[in-house]
């Protein structure tokens, strides 16, 4: 479970994020919405420790994440498929899932398999150097190296940016499924708000770096007046 | 004895292997500094130069050859560490000409203190092997069991660092991190340590080749015995692709056999201007290097 209680992060004069509080369940998937600019990227790169916050707590359980590396935070078990997907395009596909299985414990001709198995097409590809493979696949891939490392939880930064309505789809049941088939906490930023809100079992909304909603995915869902927020109707 | 293997072609292309060898250990250690910390290092002469001083002092308190050795090994381990630690560290994520700068400063001071304590005077190091060319039915023969001893070290030094990328977690873990370091940070990798790493073993292989071009060429240990070395490894690194361990070694190769019959059959003064000219034709037919495949990264 992750913990955040006022959280502010500043860049320079500019507060991307004010006084965020928000939990995110163990083996549930919590959106995070809200239009450019709202501080989604943000926050996650705050739990990642890519960013030092100026005040405010983040915890996995009993454990603090503030002033750690990042490097230390990812060995505890926090996966991170950042915006734009992060894959290294002079790597094949076996080397970046290679890369992604090196920090955990975890066998690395099963985990290779299993993650052949969720994502056959990067199977067909793994000697393929991932510069090459479709926005699709890259996403796959990028998804499929957090994954390998078996986090217990996976922080997603617009997972569909760039993919076609299909591929979206196709993506969001496999989080869905993976969310139902183990205990894997899930931290979804996404635009496309439609598509994260169907799979999502809590969702918070930001605007302008403050929290305007923290619920239920299908009260947020249902709530008009919240659209504004996440579609940047409001200025 | 077949007079072929001591014709002059054979000669000069035993000669040019010789050279080449080296000019291809000096671009490799540049592959290997690039393609783990993403910098090109021009004080990579220098560096291994300054740790060869280092570690052959050891010679005034009569050890022997493979001691000192295994000293300039260690002071270059340390010099390597220490430069990424204190100097370079500062400069990842600044403007590409920002590390060049500082680098070709560091070269000069190097150089300059080199020079103050040791003397520009040349230093003769010893040889664990004799230099003195084989006899064939009478007539030289350009190998000695010195250069043998050069190929053997070059080919294992090669073997290992290509090795050491294609087929080690290490490996690949020093390429994400000059690759990519905030995504490898991601994955729990330790760039910081890794690109420390990556300095140490550039400067390890620096000097091992400073070890033998002392050792072997007439000229010995002096504060500028890699200048001219290091521009032709350099060549040779930009040649075969800067992110090519095996195009390093074979462009260094080749260079030194064309370096060879230039000087054989027109002469010396001509070697660097046709050097640089192989260097624009192939960056014009092959930017990114001979051996460097598309997908990699362009410099």
């Amino acid at each position: 479970m992750i913990t955040i209680e006022g959280l502010t992060v500043s860049f320079g004069a500019v507060q991307a994020l004010r006084n965020v509080s928000l939990v995110a369940e163990t083996g549930k998937i919590t959106a995070v919405l809200g239009a450019n600019g709202a501080g989604k990227t943000t926050l996650l790169r705050s739990i990642s420790g890519l960013k030092e916050p100026n005040t405010g707590t983040i915890h996995l359980d009993d454990q603090s994440l503030v002033h750690k590396r990042t490097e230390d935070i990812a060995r505890l078990g926090i996966g991170h498929v950042p915006e734009g997907r992060g894959v290294i395009g002079e790597f094949t596909v076996e080397e970046n899932l290679r890369l992604g299985a090196m920090m955990a414990k975890v066998n690395l001709s099963q985990g290779l398999d299993e993650q052949y198995a969720l994502f056959p097409v990067l199977g067909e590809r793994r000697k393929q150097h991932a510069a090459k493979l479709s926005g699709g696949e890259r996403q796959m891939l990028a998804m499929a190296r957090a994954l390998i490392a078996q986090p217990s939880v996976l922080l997603l930064d617009e997972p569909s940016l760039g993919l076609a309505p299909l591929v979206t789809q196709q993506l969001m049941h496999t989080i869905q499924s993976l969310c139902e088939s183990s205990d894997l906490t899930v931290i979804l930023v996404e635009q496309n708000a439609t598509s994260a809100l169907r799979i999502a079992h809590h969702a918070v909304v930001l605007h302008v770096g403050k929290v305007v909603a923290n619920d239920t995915a299908s009260a947020v869902s249902a709530d008009e007046n919240l659209r504004q927020y996440y579609l940047g109707l409001v200025e | 004895m077949d007079p072929f293997l001591t014709s002059r072609i054979v000669t000069d292309v035993l000669g040019g292997l010789t050279n080449g060898v080296t000019y291809g250990l000096v671009a490799l250690s540049l592959v290997l500094i690039w393609r783990s910390t993403g910098i090109l290092n021009f004080a990579q002469g220098a560096m291994p130069m300054f740790a060869t001083y280092l570690g052959f002092a050891l010679l005034s308190y009569h050890f022997g050859y493979w001691p000192c050795v295994v000293a300039c090994v260690i002071a270059a381990l340390l010099i390597g560490g220490l430069t990424e630690r204190l100097l370079v560290h500062r400069l990842y994520g600044k403007p590409e000409i920002n590390p060049i700068v500082v680098m070709v400063g560091f070269l000069i001071v190097l150089e300059a203190v080199a020079a103050a304590i040791w003397s520009s005077t040349p230093r003769s190091l010893p040889s664990p092997f004799s230099s003195i060319h084989w006899q064939l039915a009478g007539k030289p023969f350009a190998l000695s069991p010195f250069i043998v001893y050069e190929f053997a070290t070059a080919l294992v030094v090669m073997a290992a660092v290509a090795g050491l990328f294609r087929f080690t977690n290490l490996g690949l873990q020093l390429r994400a991190s000059a690759l990519a370091p905030e995504v490898s940070r991601l994955l729990g990798v330790r760039v910081g340590r890794l690109l420390t790493l990556g300095w140490m073993l550039s400067t390890v292989v620096g000097v091992i080749t400073t070890i033998l071009v002392s050792a072997n060429f007439f000229s010995g240990l002096t504060p500028t015995v890699m200048d001219g070395i290091f521009a032709y490894g350099f060549i040779a690194a930009a040649i075969g692709g800067l992110e090519s361990p095996v195009g390093a070694i074979v462009a260094g190769v080749l260079l030194g056999v064309v370096n060879q019959f230039v000087t054989d059959y027109v002469n010396q003064d001509s070697v660097i201007i046709i050097a640089l000219a192989i260097l624009v034709v192939s960056l014009m037919i092959r930017p990114s290097g001979v051996f460097t495949k598309s997908t990699q990264r362009r410099v």
